[in-house]
Parts: C-alpha cells; structure tokens; sequence
C-alpha cells in the first residue's frame, strides 16, 4: 500500500531500496550517510526485504567490488557513501563503469578532509565526475526516494546500461525530516520491472569472462574480431550522450505513473520566464538561491534560477537552449576545482563557449565544509555581478571569488597585513 | 589411492597461454580448475592469472571468470556469492577467488579478511609464487627470508614471510589446506573438498607455485623446485578441517627431520638465494624446525 | 572521417558493453613457436608404452600448457608446446628427451605462425 511518512533522506534512499526490490546491498558506514545502511539492515534483518541480500564489508572499496560482483552475477545492486568513503571507492566506481554494470549509488555529500569535517558541500560528489557514472542531484526527500527509482530504470535500460549516482546534501537532506510518498511496490514493479542484465556470469553461455585485459587495438581472430580499448570507451561515451533522451523520458514516464516530476528530468527552473539573471546552482545551492530569487524580484531585480538535476551526462543543448536567452548568469558553487574555479561555472563556460549569444558568466565559491549560506550572500553576490557585468578587467581577471570568508575576526585583515609588513 | 587415469582428463584451461614455459602457477590453475569442474565462476584480481586468461576477446579459460582490481580477490567473491544466494541458485555454482600472494598478503588482507569473518560462501586461493611477479618481481610480505628481488636487489630480503596461515586460522574457516604445484593429485583432492564444503564460509587454500623468472632457476625444474619446498620441509602439506590438522599424505614423512633433505637443496639452484651465506641458511634451518614445532604440537594437542 | 550519424552512434553504444571473452584454444596463439627444443619419445623406454596400461603418465600429469595426451603412447601437442622440458625431467625412466628445433623460425614466420595479436 502507498503510504506517506515524515522520514530523513537517508531513509528516502533506504525505502527506495526497497521499493526497487534490489538484489544485493553491500555497505559500510560514513557520517552522514549511515543511517541508509542502518534502516536497510532492518528491512533486511525483520524480513521486509525477504529477496535481498546485505553485506555488511569492512570499507566502502569492498561495498562497490562486492557490487561489482553482484551486477557481474545479474543482480540489481544498491550502496552509498561520503567523502572520504566514496573517495576509497573510486577505484571500483571506475570499474563499475567500464564494466557497464547498471548500480545505483547515493550519495550523501559532505567535504573531503583533510581537514577532518562531516559537514556538507559538493566536492566529493563533483570529484566522482570523470568515473563514467551517470550523475542527478536532489533537492528534497521525496526527490530523493523518486530519483533512486528513476536512476535504475535509467541505468537498466538497454540504451543505457551505466551505473548513477544520486546525491543528496548531508544532514540538511540526509538528517532532515520531510513527508515522503512511498509507493505501492506493484506500482513500482510495473514502473520498474526485474533487472535483465546484458552479463550474468551465474547463467552459462556465450559470455565467458568479463572485465579482462583489453588491448589497444582490436584483436583480429579467425573466430571474429573483438573491440580494443577504445572502441569499448566510445560505447561508454556514446551510451552517456544518448542516455539524455531515456533520462526525459523516464521522468515523464514517473510524472504519468505517479504524478510526480523534476522539471524536465534535466534541470528545474524557477522564475525564469521574464528573468534576464539566471542563478545556476545544484542541491542545497540551488535550494538557498530559490529564495534569493525571492528576495531580488521584491528589490525589482528580475532573477531566476536553473538548478542542475542531471550533472552528468551534461546536459550541454539544454543548458544552451536556456543560457542564451539573458545576458547574465551566476553560477554559485559548492566545490572549487582547486587550481582552477568553480567547476559548474567552468563547464557551463565551456558548454557556452560556441554560441553566439553568450551571458557574461559570473562564478562564487559558497559553503564549502558545510559553512551557511545566508541568502543575503547570494543577493549581495548577485548584485555586484549585475554592477561588474560590463567590467572587462573583473570578467579577464582569473582569480576565484569565495563568498562569507571571516578572516578578519582572526586578524587577517588587509589592515593586519599592512600593519605586519611595518 | 586414485589412479592417474581416473583424475578427469578435460581440460579447463586450454594450451596455448600467455604464461611462460613452465609456469608452476599454470600448473597449479590446471588442476584446481579440473577439481572444480564447469559449475565454477572464478574471480581473479591483478595477477599472473589475469595475463594468463587472455588479452582481448578471446580467453583460454572454460569458465566464466570474473576480473576485477587489485584488492578485490574476496570482496568481489563475496558479492558473486550474494548474488547467487539473491536468487537461489547458491547451490549451483562454486565462487572462487584466485589471487596471488600480493593479492593475499598485501593488498587484499583486508577484505579476505573480512569475508572470512563474515563466513561468505567462497574458496580463497592464494597462489603463492612469493613475490609480485606480474609487475615484475618485486617484494610481498609473502616473500621469503633473503630472496632477491626487484626491491630488495642487492641485499636480499631482511624479513622472514610473514605467516598468513596462522592469520587464516584465527579467522577460524571451516577449511584450510596447503598445496604445491609439484603435487597435482593431492591439490586436486584439496580443492574438491573445499568445493564440496559449500556453505561453509571461506575455504582457505594456499599453493606454493614456483616460477622460473622469479626464482631464477631453468624452466624444466618448476615441478622439482615446487617439490624440493616440500621435501626439504619448508612447505610442509597439511589440511585443517573444523580446526583438526592433519598431514598429507604427500608429504607427512617430513615430520621426521631425518627424512627432510637439506634446504640448500632447495635454495642453492635458485637466482635469488645464490648470495646467502650459511648464517642466512641457518635462519632458513630454524625458520623450518619452528613451523614442523607448531604442527608437532598441533598434532598432539589434536590426539589429546 | 565518416559524417556523425545519430542512429548509428545509438546503435553503438548498445553494440559493446561490457568487455567479454569467449573460450578459445590458443589464445596467445601458436605458442609450440616459442619452443627451443622439442621432446620427443622414446617409446622402448616409456612405462606406459611397455606396459600397455595408462600407469605412469607422469608427463600428462605435470605439463602445466596441458598439451601433453593421456594416450598409449603418449603424445605431445607440438602446435602449443612451450618446450619447457618439466616432462623430460620428470619422466622416471628417462623416456622424454629434449632435442633442439632444428632451424629456429625467421621472425617473420613467427609473427605469421602465431595468429591472434601477438605482440599483445
């Protein structure tokens, strides 16, 4: 039966797990995501969850190769992490992809140490970006259990066949209480239907063995040629350009089946039509700017929002389709490319570069480590793009803005320098 | 005793490999994989074994076989195992996880180790051929006392190998064995056993597998080097089933230190022992009578 | 440089998924080429021979390329036979000797002869 309960986004994901029937579960504990793990271990253990199997490993990079060994067998796998445990992951995320293993991975993101932190901001989601996983943020709880369930209709499809992630921001999603539809699992089943896996290494066939050494060239036999490495990538790459269209038409297909939807499976907007500012953001950024939005149309400045559901595959024609339309956009980021800037900012550079009416494009650094962002900072931010938009020197200048610094409450102020170098 | 022509005669990895000539790993994969038998996937991390299941779209092996990174052996045996048991079909198949030494001792320590306590339903291989030969032969901690390799070039190795049977054991597994490449009847009844003990957690199996390059010794002694380990008592043969030790009958004579030839025997031939002196052999002599010590005393406290 | 085509990209991208093997014999192809010296049989030597009955078969037993038979007489697989020689120094009757190839391949018949990407 549906039901609608006030639940964490961590127990979004859990009940998503659920739902979606999946095989195997292998997981290890990182704050904040553990309480996914905790409330799917309870399914398992009272018998909710009769058809699947928890493996309880010692490190997230044992989670992600028992998944990759479970998706070899043809079962449908599910695993989370943070930071730090999803920067141990990375080996096998890669591997995961290359394999074109359909696994569904949550994300509850927070910081990547050092310095130790727990609290949230988007780096260790961004940094997974090159892995080949396919890539949606959420915005609330319910999005979360929803988009769990699209990622693996998206995933499986034989269009497709490449895992995703799905990721939330830590405690302000992970740890917040909010009413979530759960569906009826029949629903769910019609929407989802049981894995059918193009390897299944438990059923004897053609298919031998996987994942084995591929050399650069393709291997010319009597008995047939086979693909080199690099035609198996260009599959890769193919399969993430295409897998946009399954991407919107899975999200209309969950809006018919259950009413609900995310913009276009793609990005949601937010007072865009008459706007000539766009703020660009994801997650939690993109929550914040929503009221920032707010407060600079009662300044009479007509601001609207793009938050990114769908990092990757990039959605490069969307984005064009959209940013060409005003003459400003500022992107606010919760994660820096260190060494370079914000890395939404520079990829919506890039994917703008060829048309001919680019915005002047503005980039901040915010929240890093979980630090609050005022929706004043945002507004003031905005502003002083909108007073700076026609300064070539400000749009040349190469340096990256961080927002909300405190330095001067510990005495390093430019006052403090000056009066050191006396 | 089995006779030679009653061990199956099919053939689970086809000729023609990519290993070198006289191989003790391959050796040692033959019989397994023919103990095993067709309801068998085999999961193998970074190894001599990956070369040897091809390179491209064609592979010697007659099972499916599973590759995944470096540290994976068990961690990735134990989701194939959780697969199975997902959909009922754990009573089917045997999971096998081939890893070498570095994948064992190493690299792959911590996940073996976990799926052992656990209990997950696999057989763990380490081949053991002491050292990483794949990448070239450098060190493992499964290296023995003074052998050189591409990391300890001119010295040799300062440090005795560290005694991973004795990790094993304290995970408690159903099953463990020794093994060597020199003895295929007696690893081929090893690994049916561990395969017949399904259900039972990790079944934990270790081969000594010589290899020429590594060693340093012509390609036609492979099985004689395999063996002089075993005669000279260095690798002494053993089953543990529930915790009972018993001897192989292999090579149980060796018990007896008369029995036992001299360990130079085994260490003379070989590259990278040629530069020990005897206060190294007498490490080697005495690294030897303390393994048989605690199997003597093992084997008393069992017939208590 | 062939013009982009959309269906045919689509159609790529379901094409290869994940890399997959299939069984073959010979993979690294006719391996018998890197052999040096050959064995050979002495049959008025060999147990199994002498004796009619599969007894001894010690070279089927240890021959890690399996590219020995477990026939009367036994016989060796000269297409993959590494030439390791493990059966002449195993044979307990001295039945197996190693004789050299007597000429060694150009380079070229060895490429030729190998078959599958030998230099892999």
């Amino acid at each position: 039966m549906p039901e609608k309960l006030v639940i964490t986004g961590n127990f979004a994901a859990a009940y998503a797990c659920k739902s979606a029937n999946v095989d195997v579960v292998a997981a290890y504990p990182i704050t904040p995501q553990s309480p996914v793990v905790e409330k799917i271990s309870e399914f398992v253990e009272s018998g909710e969850m009769p058809d699947t199997q928890f493996i309880c490993v010692e490190s997230e990079h044992s989670a992600m190769a028992a998944c990759v060994g479970a998706a070899e067998a043809g079962a449908r796998v599910f695993t989370a992490s943070s930071a730090n445990g999803l920067a141990l992951m990375f080996e096998l995320l890669c591997w995961c992809a290359g394999a074109r293993l359909p696994a569904v991975v949550c994300i509850a993101s927070r910081a990547l140490g050092a310095p130790w932190t727990v609290w949230t901001d988007h780096q260790d989601a961004i940094s997974m970006r090159d892995t080949g996983f396919m890539h949606q943020f959420c915005e609330t709880n319910q999005e979360i259990y929803d988009s769990v369930l699209m990622a693996y209709r998206i995933a499986e499809d034989p269009r497709v066949f490449l895992p995703m992630f799905v990721t939330y921001d830590g405690y302000l999603l992970s740890h917040t209480m909010m009413p979530v539809q759960i569906e009826d699992p029949e629903k769910v089943r019609d929407f989802l239907p049981p894995l059918k896996t193009h390897v299944d290494v438990g059923e004897l066939g053609e298919t031998r063995s996987v994942s084995a050494v591929i050399p650069p060239d393709i291997t010319v036999r009597p008995e047939g040629n086979t693909p080199g490495y690099m035609e198996y990538r260009y599959a890769m790459q193919k399969a993430h350009e295409y897998a946009i269209d399954v991407i919107e038409e899975v999200n209309r297909e969950f809006k018919v089946k259950f009413g609900r939807s995310y913009g276009n499976g793609i990005y949601t907007s937010y007072k865009i039509e008459d706007a000539d500012i766009l703020i660009f953001g994801i997650g939690s950024v993109a929550s914040q700017s929503r009221m920032a939005v707010d407060q600079l149309r009662s300044e009479g400045i007509k601001a609207g929002l793009i938050s990114l559901k769908l990092f990757r595959p990039f959605p490069v024609k969307h984005l064009r389709e959209i940013f060409t339309r005003v003459p400003l956009v500022v992107v606010f980021d919760r994660d820096v490319a260190y060494g370079y800037e914000g890395v939404l900012a520079y990829e919506l550079k890039a994917a703008l570069y060829p048309c001919q009416n680019r915005p002047i494009i503005r980039s901040y650094i915010v929240g890093l480590g979980g630090r609050n962002i005022p929706t004043d900072t945002l507004t003031k931010a905005v502003k002083r793009a909108i007073k700076e938009k026609d300064d070539s020197s400000v749009q040349l200048d190469p340096h990256t803005d961080f927002l909300d610094l405190d330095l001067d409450r510990l005495g390093l102020s430019i006052e403090d320098m000056q009066k050191e170098a006396q | 005793m089995v006779k030679i022509s009653e061990y199956p005669e099919e053939e689970f990895i086809l000729p023609g490999t990519r290993l070198c000539a006289g191989c003790g790993l391959q050796l040692a994969y033959r019989w397994a994989l023919k103990a095993f038998g067709h309801d068998t996937i085999v999961t193998l991390p970074a190894s001599c074994s990956v070369v040897a299941g091809g390179v491209g779209g064609y592979s010697p092996l007659k099972i499916p076989a599973v590759y995944d990174c470096f540290e994976t052996g068990a961690s990735t045996a134990s989701g194939l195992a959780g697969a199975l048991k997902a959909k009922g079909r754990e009573k089917t198949k045997t999971v096998v996880a081939w890893v070498g030494d570095g994948g064992t001792y190493d690299i792959g320590l911590q996940a073996l180790s976990a799926a052992a306590e656990r209990g997950d339903d696999f057989v763990y291989i380490c081949a053991n051929n002491q050292a990483y030969m794949n990448t070239g032969i450098q060190r493992s901690s499964a290296s023995p006392y003074g052998a050189r390799t591409t990391t300890t070039p001119i010295l040799g190795k300062k440090e005795i190998s560290k005694n991973m049977l004795k990790i094993m054991d304290a995970h408690g597994l159903s099953y463990m064995a020794t093994a060597s490449a020199a003895y295929p009847q007696d690893l081929f009844e090893k690994c049916q056993k561990a395969k017949e003990m399904q259900g039972q957690g990790v079944r934990y199996i270790e081969i000594l597998c010589s290899c020429p390059p590594g060693w340093g010794y012509g390609v036609e002694n492979s099985v004689k080097m395999a063996r002089l380990a075993v005669e000279t008592g260095y690798w002494p043969l053993w089953e543990r089933i529930h915790g009972r030790i018993t001897l192989s009958k292999a090579g149980s004579k060796f018990i007896d230190p008369e029995k036992r030839k001299p360990i130079t025997d085994f260490l003379t031939p070989q590259v990278r022992f040629k530069h020990l002196k005897q206060d190294a052999i007498s490490v080697w002599e005495n690294y030897i009578a303390g393994v048989w010590k605690e199997i003597q005393k093992e084997l008393d406290e069992t017939n208590q | 440089m062939t013009p982009r085509n959309e269906q045919y990209e689509r159609w790529i991208a379901q094409k290869i998924l994940a890399a997959r093997q299939t069984t073959t014999i010979g993979e690294a192809g006719k391996t018998g080429t890197w052999r040096t010296i050959r064995p050979v049989l002495i049959p008025e030597k060999c147990l199994v021979v002498k004796s009619g009955k599969p007894t001894c078969h010690k070279c089927w037993l240890y021959c890690p390329e399996a590219t020995v038979s477990r026939s009367i007489p036994p016989v060796f697989d000269y297409d993959y036979c590494k030439g390791c020689g493990i059966c002449a120094t195993e044979c307990p009757t001295e039945a197996i000797q190693m004789v050299p190839e007597k000429e060694a391949p150009s380079c070229a018949e060895t490429i030729a002869n190998a078959g599958g990407n030998a230099d892999a």
